[in-house]
């Protein structure tokens, strides 16, 4: 045993280990006495940012957390979980590994990904579907490039190995992220027998530790920094966990098939500070139980390891278990199928204490309750402060900026634009068809869709947020990205369902940073009550920062909105791409003379100081009330919502699946590099059949939604008022290959 | 008639595979798991894709050890049919079933997307009732799949018309352009000399559904099916 573990702890060690002064005094008065190092430490992980959300909490629990669909409350599982129909219930989160990916992007994303889908199988659920969201710094930067090519095959080896399909994402290149990327995971699964909880009950039953033995990996990862203990062991102690895929997709299966049985009481995934969050979080969620622990009886990968790096070590693909008493022998054969480790190492008690023990000594005690977030975790509320840009941004004019002579020169730049081009590069890397579900793969739509096998329903999810939207105005910004995922799923066929969050913000005690995450939360509130989507649970990532001109900045702010929506009649998925010579193209949504915050604005005139772009929810809510009726009626057949790079870019992404053009007329009344390239929201480009152009008139007269008819689909040729822009064909490889020339 | 499917700690297309058999082909499949010794009564054994114990080594290279690949190995050698898909495949070609090895992609990099396939020999039950000129949309997803063998062996598999599939174009067309992963001769798929072996890198039990909108990899089956001696 270490002796230094087992001293008295004073404030200073507190204060090094990231904890506040009266943190400690807090601590003294929960345990009724002085700590020890070793629990110190284990208030300190389980008091940190990341699982107490000390910083956060107060306003995330102002986000709508009722639904018609929610058969879960937000917070209460590892993953919210929504009714989806015909018995089924969706498992789904979004996660962050922003950290570690930038220290080890092939590693930090690996594990990013092994996190969140044992957040999903914990519960019982399959994952059948992953997404994700990616910000990266400026693409011209070798790092940039690095740190690309690190995050895409750290994703990809660990998902195409594990065996869920990745049907879709968003990848963005702002200089805001030029040394802290984003990497935000998305997964879910369909929970088809009954859920398990992450919750201990029963005095007397025994607890396992079950999956990959534990190293000392990611322990300096848990904010563990003492100097008397890193000293002798620091070298061998790598920051950033190790991922392993293999290991995961065996724990995967036996996990489900443990599930299965009624062997389970509670199970619950190890991630951040391992054992000591999983075993307190999951006593303080059971009625008055506490645990005793004997941690010599942990599979360890190496010799001798210490009683605090097993409590705190971060090693993968791990689970804690409570069994029924009685029924260990089921555990322990499925898992020796499996060539897993299932290791009893304790038992659950009755009263709320823990006890963590090393070869017979108890090396620390502490009350379960006090350390988890809803108990005795600190709450603080943050003081915040309107940013001096805000204003500033606001008095952006668009008669300041001159029209260019060449719109084509303008259209040829963004379609080429990293931010814009295709993604081709990073997804054909990802597997996006294991699993035999991905409906998208072969007609393509705005949200990924996957099949629900023998039944009539699908499930459609996507993740949306513009980050330069959110700088620019946090409130209207989040306001946008939550319409935008549910404008991805409504266009698709789709009844959006629910959100899961990841909150990617600056430092916390900067009041201008804090001032944007409480702007984020009020406009998702508002928006997700407008849509009906509860959030349903997700992770806050605080402290990421750029240093800019020697100066530390914060990245843009970037609320990632993971939606997910049921599409309940499969033959009325709706796709994006062109049908049709002849078909008729119609804008719905009003055109605006307006390019804030657009990428034509930003990259092409350099102009970075401009709000968010016009938007007005009770319009966004009319236009996707209207989607639906003209999908459910079968009146049209594309629909594609007008993004990124604005309206010229929607109709070339909607030719170039089956090659076909677009002969459009702009709009007199508008300028026409904002008609052409501007990002007001809510617009959405439809195509018809002619033979039911009547129909659809009819239908859209009894609409509030505007709409006017831009133009007819061509054999290939894009034209805006008779001038030619090119063809499709030789666009889309230029389109296609962007990203791949930048990187190279 | 019944079909085999074998699964291995890291397969991730064996129930891909039992649903394209039983669902899209009504056939009858037995879930055989890599630590039986029994191929329990199954005449066609199908190795699926995945990631056989992680392919940290090299694909397939211990999967090979595992004790149901003795009866594999018998039950081919004996004339009974045996197909491998991707990690199945490279299974096979650890095996004395298949010539050749696969090699990581040319551009080291893992490729998941649509490709075309031409069937070549129309001696093989799987490509016997093919259409030898159309081309067949069918999708990859692997890392290692550029197929590789000495020129006497790739003489002797030409010899003996032993190439099932080779990439190509839209049109049919065998072209450098087509070849994804930078195989020798674009090959794709081979068969042994007794045409009873199969084994191919794309996933045609990724497009036998109608809800996926791609249903070439059907015709694969059903050629299987409809030619089994």
């Amino acid at each position: 045993m270490d002796k230094n573990t087992q001293v008295l702890a004073t404030v200073e060690d507190a204060i090094e280990l990231g904890l506040l002064a009266e943190e400690f005094e807090l601590i003294k008065e929960a345990m009724g006495r002085t700590p020890n190092f070793t629990e110190l430490s284990i208030y300190s992980v389980m008091w940190s940012e990341h699982c107490s959300y000390k910083n956060s909490i107060k306003w995330l629990k102002t986000l709508p957390k009722e639904g018609p669909h929610m058969l879960v409350q937000a917070g209460e599982e590892n993953a919210g979980l929504v009714d989806i129909g015909d018995g089924l219930g969706c498992v789904f989160k979004i996660e962050s590994h922003n950290h570690p990916s930038a220290l080890e992007p092939y590693q930090g994303a690996a594990t990013g990904v092994g996190g969140i889908n044992r957040d999903i199988f914990t519960m019982g659920a399959r994952p059948i579907a992953q997404l994700n969201s990616l910000r990266f710094g400026e693409i011209s930067k070798e790092r940039t490039k690095w740190l690309v090519k690190g995050v895409v095959k750290g994703i990809g080896d660990y998902g195409n190995s594990f065996g869920v399909p990745i049907i879709g994402g968003e990848t963005m290149f702002d200089k805001s992220f030029n040394t802290n990327p984003l990497v935000n995971a998305f997964s879910a699964g369909i929970l088809e027998g009954k859920m398990i909880s992450a919750t201990s009950a029963g005095p007397g039953n025994p607890v396992y530790i079950v999956g990959s033995a534990t190293g000392k990996d990611g322990i300096a990862g848990a904010a563990f920094a003492s100097k008397d203990i890193t000293e002798e062991s620091s070298e061998d102690l790598p920051s950033v966990q190790v991922g392993d895929p293999f290991q995961e997709k065996l724990l995967l299966e036996a996990t489900l098939e443990l599930a299965k049985t009624d062997a389970v009481v509670g199970m619950q995934d190890m991630g951040a500070a391992g054992i000591t969050c999983s075993s307190c979080e999951m006593s303080a969620a059971g009625d008055n139980v506490g645990m005793d622990i004997d941690l010599s009886k942990v599979p360890t990968r190496q010799e001798n390891m210490k009683d605090w790096e097993i409590l705190l070590s971060e090693s993968q693909e791990r689970m804690l278990c409570v069994i029924e008493k009685g029924k260990e022998k089921i555990v322990e054969d499925i898992f020796e199928k499996w060539d897993l480790h299932a290791v009893q190492i304790g038992v659950v008690t009755e009263g709320g204490i823990i006890n963590y023990s090393m070869n017979g000594e108890v090396v620390a005690s502490v009350p379960a309750e006090s350390l988890v977030l809803g108990g005795g975790a600190p709450v603080y509320e943050r003081e915040y402060k309107e940013p001096a840009y805000y204003q500033e941004f606001k008095k952006f004019n668009i008669d300041d900026v001159a029209q260019p002579e060449d719109l084509k020169e303008v259209a040829m730049t963004l379609l080429q634009h990293p931010n814009i081009a295709s993604k081709r590069w990073i997804y054909e890397q990802y597997d996006s068809m294991v699993g035999t579900k991905t409906m998208t793969t072969n007609r393509p739509s705005d949200a990924g869709i996957s099949n629900i096998k023998g039944s009539n329903r699908a499930l459609a999810m996507t993740v949306d947020c513009n980050s330069r939207y959110v700088n620019a105005d946090p409130e209207i910004g989040t306001q946008i990205a939550v319409s935008e995922a549910a404008r991805n799923i409504v266009v698709s066929g789709g009844i959006p369902s629910a959100v899961t969050n990841c909150l990617n913000f600056g430092n916390p005690y900067n009041p201008e940073c804090y001032w944007q995450f409480v702007g984020a939360i009020k406009g998702m509130s508002a928006a997700c009550r407008k849509f009906e989507t509860p959030v349903t649970g997700g992770n806050v990532s605080f402290y990421n920062q750029t240093v800019m001109e020697g100066k530390e900045e914060p990245v843009f702010p970037t609320p990632t909105i993971g939606m997910i929506g049921v599409v309940p009649d499969k033959s009325k998925i709706m796709t994006m791409d062109f049908k049709s010579k002849g078909d008729l193209i119609f804008i719905i949504g009003e055109s605006k003379d307006d390019i804030s915050s657009s990428e034509y604005l930003v990259s092409y005139h350099k102009i970075d100081a401009s709000p968010a772009p016009y938007f007005d929810l009770d319009k966004e809510f009319a236009l996707q009330e209207t989607m639906k009726g003209l999908i459910d009626h079968r009146l049209i057949n594309a629909a594609h919502d007008c993004a990124d790079g604005g309206l010229f870019v929607a109709l070339t992404e909607m030719g170039m699946p089956n090659k076909l053009g677009f002969d459009i007329v702009t709009d007199a009344e508008i300028r026409e590099d904002a008609f052409l390239f501007g990002e007001a929201q809510s617009r959405v480009v439809v195509t018809i059949n002619e033979d039911q152009e009547e129909e659809f008139i009819e239908f859209m007269m009894n609409q509030t939604v505007p709409y006017t008819l831009l133009g007819h689909v061509t054999k290939g040729k894009m034209c805006v008022d008779d001038e030619h822009y090119g063809y499709v064909e030789e666009i889309k490889d230029i389109y296609d290959t962007a990203l791949e020339k930048a990187l190279s | 008639m019944k079909f085999g499917v074998v699964t291995f700690p890291g397969s991730n297309c064996d129930q891909d595979m039992i649903d394209t058999l039983e669902i899209s082909l009504g056939q009858k499949v037995e879930k055989l798991w890599h630590k039986e010794n029994d191929l329990k009564g199954c005449d066609f054994i199908v190795l699926p894709g995945g990631f056989s114990f992680g392919d940290y080594l090299r694909s397939g290279a211990i999967a090979k050890f595992s004790p149901i690949m003795n009866e594999v190995i018998a039950h081919g050698q004996k004339g009974g049919y045996v197909m491998g898909v991707c990690n199945g495949f490279q299974i096979l070609c650890e095996t004395p079933l298949l010539d050749g090895a696969l090699l990581h992609n040319d551009n080291q990099k893992f490729i998941c997307k649509n490709i075309f396939l031409k069937p070549n020999s129309s001696d093989a039950a799987i490509t016997k009732d093919l259409d030898p000129n159309k081309a067949y949309k069918i999708p990859i997803a692997h890392g290692e799949g550029r197929f590789f063998a000495p020129n006497d062996v790739i003489k002797s598999i030409q010899d003996n018309n032993q190439i099932l599939f080779q990439y190509c174009d839209e049109e049919g067309n065998v072209t450098d352009e087509s070849n994804p992963n930078g195989s020798i001769e674009n090959i794709a798929g081979i068969t042994n000399v007794g045409k009873n072996v199969f084994g191919m890198m794309p996933h045609p039990e990724r497009a036998a559904d109608e809800n996926l909108s791609n249903i070439d990899g059907k015709f694969f089956f059903e050629s299987i099916l409809a030619n089994l001696k």
